[in-house]
């Protein structure tokens, strides 16, 4: 495995100093060159799109966990009806926008999310997908040998904890309740949000001990 | 929001269900490694809009159930190595599905 001890198959994009765009690049504005030139959309609905998604990051989905972890009425409307519960914190959720449904770790049970198909990914909570869950290594493994992977993260899984795939293929996307750290009793839900990190809401990490949370 | 038309829903929760192995040209939101493999409706989602027939201009009517599934790891692959009782779960439209 890499440095980043996780799966991948590709380099971070930026990294690379081209000043060409690369073929990708260049076929997504040639693929919104011609649908706006249908007028399929236009330009700013593809800005607003982009600008929609920018604005989300796992820092939001953080926010939603530490408000489970702090209020159990309110993580039982988050598992119950996930895009309501969203609301309720005050987020932008509209009818466009996939199915939330919402998952929670315990020490029967503990989820992983993947997309064999593509990188389905709840964007309109946590922002753009990181790099190696669209990976084809992540996508491929994590189906066949979840445990493996998690271990890869970080994380050994007790055999008597059960492992259960999410596989989101469809209409519906998966978020992750991590169990809440020991040792936080005292800590405050802007806190709590700091040791949630986008990893842990796919399943793949736990969250993070509160004395290892960046300030 | 308005009516729509919609499929019925053929299956509840615990019904045992058994992927169908087909292999229609073109988009299809059902992983060929999940075809053939049994298991059972863990939860409803509600109708949507079928994606196999919008991504070729269609209106994806009438709308399709979609369930979550889950199956038994040890049923989807034969050299599975962790615990017997690990699962993977997934949403699988109704006309992928059939009784088992």
């Amino acid at each position: 495995m890499t440095e980043h001890n996780h799966p991948h198959d590709t380099p971070h994009p930026g990294t690379a100093q081209n000043a060409e765009p690369g073929y990708y690049a260049r076929r997504v504005r040639a693929l919104e060159a011609a649908l706006v030139q249908k007028g399929v959309c236009t330009t700013s609905e593809v800005e607003r799109a982009v600008h929609e998604m920018e604005l989300r990051s796992p820092a939001d989905g953080g926010r939603v966990v530490a408000r489970a972890w702090m209020d159990p009425g309110y993580k039982a409307r988050l598992l119950a009806n996930g895009k309501p519960a969203v609301a309720e914190m005050g987020y932008d959720v509209t009818d466009d926008m996939p199915e939330l449904v919402v998952v929670e770790n315990t020490d029967q049970l503990r989820y992983l999310v993947v997309c064999t198909l593509c990188s389905c990914y709840p964007r309109w909570l946590l922002g753009r997908p990181p790099d190696w869950y669209k990976s084809l290594s992540y996508r491929s493994r994590a189906v066949v040998e979840p445990r493996s992977v998690m271990a890869e993260f970080g994380l050994e899984v007790h055999p008597d904890t059960g492992v259960e795939v999410l596989d989101s293929t469809a209409d519906v996307r998966y978020l992750v309740i991590p169990q809440r750290p020991s040792g936080t009793d005292g800590l405050s839900e802007d806190e709590l949000a700091k040791l949630v990190t986008r990893d842990s809401m796919v399943g793949a990490a736990d969250a993070l001990a509160p004395q290892l949370a960046a300030d | 929001m308005p009516q729509i038309a919609t499929a019925p829903q053929r299956f509840n929760p615990g019904d045992h269900v058994r992927v169908r192995r087909e292999a229609p040209a073109g988009h299809v939101r059902t992983p060929a490694y999940i075809m053939d493999k049994t298991g059972a409706i863990l939860r409803v989602h509600g109708a949507f809009r079928n994606p196999e027939a919008i991504a070729y201009g269609g209106d994806g009517l009438p709308a399709m159930p979609l369930y979550l599934v889950r199956f038994n790891q040890g049923e989807i692959w034969d050299s599975y190595s962790g615990p017997q009782n690990d699962t993977l779960s997934m949403d699988l439209f109704d006309h992928w599905l059939e009784p088992a």
